[in-house]
């Protein structure tokens, strides 16, 4: 009897105290809610790291620094026979207009009694752009008139200069640089302190064509960001109306069979199949049967309106079925026909549906770059293709492409370049996801 | 004529063909449009329609005919040996047609007349300098055979240019002419213009099929043609990769497996349980408000490009891995890995998994999540015990899906893997991939007649397999989970 009691004295569970059995579980359930708050909080923090690097990269690719001095644009060098003959005068090469420029610079150092003490006058040289007798060129070729005046300029410092005042370009670098010197830097430092270095906003970058390897300094993104904008406006102009249509004979037409399932079954792949296969496709056909020409914009519209084609028909069918059968209902019960009440009814309804899958399937191509790698966009291009219809057919390059042709060069000042498209590649992807968003939020219906 | 111009007056003769065909059926009824069959806009489509399709048609044909007509026509200049030999008769054929455009620039800047062309003799004059000249750059000296043919193409494409302006033009008028006298009260136009429209509906949703058909068409021949060059044991089966553009490659498919399969297999282990954490956590223990916040966050890494995941992998992570991880270890001294490339890869799957199974859970019906909570089990025991088995082959499927979309990875791996192929284990050494190599291969100068060229198409024929299987596969298995429910 009291071994009975006894026993019965200290139960195993109590209603009052947890088990240990459920303290494990409770644990676990706490454990499993972690992992999830940790998948979650990794995820987006790996996102604001890319992100983060992008534009810490990036940014100064904003930036640029020039040096700001008078240059004597003495006539008996540029025009030797004193006549403002075009012909004559584009005899003189760059490598005159270089010793110029590097001339005008030293008289300005000397007129502003900065020392250059341990640059050598080659060096001193090597502080300007490779790129700006060109520029300047250009410019005098075009105005003849300038031959014999002082001009005021701004001039492009070389890839080195501005990256020291980016600070990617330390001392200690530039003691292992055959480009640059300590010395070189402790000048740039006083050019600084007089005015004549400064880096103000770098309006080049986005406008102007690629540079070749030695000249980062002078690198933009003008050719790619026509190349893109081509691009664009011919995807939307093949790839929307097929795909509407597509859409509105599968989702309003189509009689369920086998031929019907095929196409079905079909599009649902080629919403899957790797990118780089369009490429292939557009090499094969675009290229080496129809003979188009290679790097242009039609060649890649033609390949990304493929490879977007079965994104838009899912998003415009999705659309379509999203508008309810009672209005088909109505509209075939006075008397409209069906393609009638489609036109009428269907699509204007499903617009804003239509509108915002098109707009995203055209952020995606706009992103797109492996196919655009094998029909030979990623080629060095540094004309402006003409305007359209013509430029159509020029080479070209587009925005992500030009990203990954700036990573694969050797000098680091192109990673600054290309986290600088990326940045701008990713203001226009926000500006079309935000658009799609504004539609969604201000047409959707709820029915 | 150019082909623009011809369209858009097509173009303007069917909309002048609309007003004509409309106005028509009103004045046929007295402007009592009530007894017309189909309302006045129908027979103005009626007969654009008549206009635009026939002479689009002729249009079409002409400019797909006329080449090979002017091929014909320009062999015939050649000695009977070079019509013998297919392959001689395209290089010389494809010679003329070059030696002809750089005809018609000099014409275009103005440096010689149609007489001073029509002049120019082999004999006399270096016709490829001249040709240099207007940036026609040619492989060897110009033939007599070869200019007369380019003289023959250009006098001949001249007047076919004239003639199919004409024909284009004579068919639309006839189309117009034919519309017009089709109006009548009882023609029934809707229709029939509905009857048109449908048929551009179904041409439009043909292409999907026609993209299909293009891409293995245009990789199977080549692949074809790869194979008639270099055994297709030795591809499948190789060990070593070592394409030489002089001659005498050695080209091993396996290892370029190995490394798509290795990366791969990374990018899973990464990608699946963030994703699938991800994704349970919002679909049952996130507060509606939280969730409306974190799934557009997530899904802002879906439509990053992957060029920025490839700058990442290549500036941020590589680097990482290769300071903190590969040197300490001593494992190697590469930036580019098959870790580096994986992760990010997985990184960029994230989102993909994890909408993918929220889909999926969520689908998981309610009833099932009651019955565990009434026997007293915790949502963490629900879910592992209840829902995941439920959800299981969605989940599969996702991951397949996620797999194929890791095959198929091109930028990544192109600036993150390496472009070493080799099979090793060691996940911190630079690796290559299918895709890497299609890059390669078909990237700057390309010779199609070379093994080196075209494996890219065996590769790109078996990546194209590969994904399509996986594919097929996940969807298989997520339509049979499907059918469970319903």
């Amino acid at each position: 009897m009291t071994d009975f009691i006894a026993g019965a004295a200290a139960p195993k569970t109590s209603i009052l105290g947890v088990s240990a059995k459920m303290r494990r579980r409770n644990a676990a359930e706490t454990r499993f809610k972690a992992y999830g708050i940790f998948a979650i909080t990794l995820s987006l923090s790996v996102l604001a790291l890319m992100l983060w690097t992008i534009f810490s990269d990036g940014l100064s690719a904003f930036r640029q620094a020039k040096m700001t001095f008078p240059i004597t644009l003495t006539a008996e060098v540029l025009d030797p026979k004193g006549n403002l003959n075009r012909d004559e005068m584009a005899k003189i090469t760059t490598v005159g207009y270089g010793k110029l420029l590097a001339q005008a610079f030293e008289a300005e150092l000397k007129a502003k009694g900065i020392s250059t003490e341990g640059v050598s006058a080659k060096e001193l040289g090597a502080l300007l752009s490779k790129d700006a007798p060109g520029v300047l060129r250009a410019e005098v070729l075009a105005n003849p008139s300038m031959v014999g005046t002082t001009q005021n300029r701004s001039i492009l410092a070389s890839g080195r200069v501005d990256g020291y005042l980016k600070g990617r370009v330390t001392r200690e670098t530039a003691e292992r640089d055959n480009q640059i010197s300590p010395a070189m830097l402790d000048l740039a430092d006083r050019l600084v302190a007089a005015g004549i270095l400064s880096a103000p906003f770098n309006t080049r970058f986005l406008t102007s064509p690629d540079a070749s390897d030695q000249r980062p300094e002078a690198a933009g993104l003008g050719v790619a960001m026509i190349g893109s904008a081509y691009m664009m406006i011919l995807v939307a102009l093949i790839c929307v109306p097929i795909g509407v249509a597509a859409s509105i004979y599968l989702e309003e037409f189509a009689p369920k069979n086998r031929i019907t399932d095929i196409i079905e079954v079909n599009i649902s792949n080629l919403a899957a199949v790797p990118s780089i296969v369009f490429g292939i496709l557009g090499l094969a056909v675009f290229i080496n049967f129809a003979e188009l020409p290679q790097s242009s914009p039609i060649v890649g519209a033609l390949v990304l309106s493929l490879m977007t084609l079965p994104t838009i028909i899912i998003a415009t069918r999705a659309a379509i079925r999203a508008v309810p059968p009672s209005i088909r209902d109505a509209a075939l019960g006075i008397g409209a026909s069906k393609m009638q009440t489609v036109v009428h009814h269907v699509l204007p309804l499903a617009m804003p549906g239509i509108l915002t899958g098109a707009i995203l399937g055209l952020a995606t191509a706009l992103g797109e770059t492996a196919p655009l790698l094998l029909i030979g966009m990623v080629a060095f291009v540094d004309n402006y293709p003409a305007p359209p219809m013509e430029g159509m057919f020029d080479p070209a390059t587009a925005l992500p492409v030009q990203v990954y042709s700036w990573v694969t060069r050797s000098d680091p000042a192109f990673v600054e370049r290309s986290s600088g498209a990326i940045i701008v590649l990713l203001g226009f992807l926000f500006v079309m996801n935000v658009t799609a968003i504004i539609l969604r939020r201000k047409f959707e219906r709820r029915w | 004529m150019s082909v623009l111009l011809l369209l858009a007056i097509i173009l303007a003769l069917s909309g002048l063909a609309f007003i004509l065909g409309r106005a028509r059926s009103i004045s046929k009824v007295s402007g009592n449009i009530r007894d017309l069959h189909s309302l006045p806009g129908y027979y103005g489509w009626h007969t654009a329609l008549t206009v635009l399709f026939p002479s689009i048609v002729v249009l079409v044909l002409w400019l797909v005919i006329q080449p090979m007509v002017l091929s014909n026509g320009a062999a015939k200049f050649f000695p009977e040996a070079t019509r013998a030999d297919s392959v001689a008769l395209t290089l010389a054929l494809d010679d003329a047609r070059r030696v002809s455009r750089g005809l018609d620039a000099m014409i275009a800047n103005g440096s010689k007349s149609e007489a001073e062309i029509a002049a120019l003799d082999t004999a006399t004059t270096d016709v490829r300098a001249l040709l240099a000249e207007v940036n026609v750059a040619l492989g060897s000296d110009v033939s007599a055979e070869s200019l007369d043919a380019a003289k023959y193409m250009r006098a001949a494409s001249h007047s076919g240019g004239f003639w199919m302006a004409l024909a284009v033009m004579a068919v639309a008028g006839v189309g117009l002419i034919f519309g017009l006298s089709q109006v009548h009260p009882e023609f029934r136009a809707r229709n029939r213009v509905e009857k048109a429209v449908l048929g551009l509906l179904i041409l439009a949703s043909s292409i999907a099929i026609l993209t299909t058909v293009g891409i293995v068409w245009s990789m199977l021949s080549e692949s074809i043609s790869f194979f008639k060059m270099y055994p297709a044991g030795e591809f499948f089966f190789g060990l070593t990769w070592s394409p030489n553009f002089s001659g005498g490659s050695t080209l091993g498919f396996l290892p370029l497996l190995w490394g798509t399969l290795y990366i791969t297999f990374v990018a899973i282990i990464v990608a699946v349980p963030l994703g699938l954490f991800t994704a349970i956590y919002l679909a049952e223990y996130a507060s509606p408000k939280l969730r409306s916040w974190i799934k557009p966050l997530i899904e802002i890494i879906a439509g990053i490009p992957t060029v920025v995941f490839g700058l990442f992998a290549l500036v941020t992570v590589g680097p990482i891995l290769r300071d903190y991880f590969a040197q300490p270890l001593g494992l190697g001294t590469s930036g580019s890995s098959v870790m580096t490339a994986g992760i990010v890869i997985g990184i960029l799957n994230i989102p993909f998994i994890s909408s993918l199974a929220d889909d999926i859970i969520n689908s998981v019906p309610q009833s099932l999540r009651d019955g565990s909570f009434g026997l007293g089990a915790t949502r963490s025991e629900t879910v592992r015990q209840v829902i995941l088995p439920a959800a299981l082959p969605g989940i599969v499927g996702a991951v397949l899906l996620a797999t194929s979309r890791a095959i198929g990875e091109t930028m990544i791996v192109t600036m993150g893997a390496g472009a070493a192929a080799k099979l090793s284990l060691n996940p911190f050494e630079a690796m290559t991939t299918m895709t890497v190599k299609i890059v390669g291969q078909l990237t700057g100068d390309t010779d199609f007649a070379s093994p080196e060229t075209l494996v890219a198409f065996a590769l790109g024929i078996t990546l194209f397999v590969l994904t399509l299987g996986l594919n097929i596969l996940a969807l298989y298995i997520v339509r049979k989970y499907r059918e469970q429910y319903e």
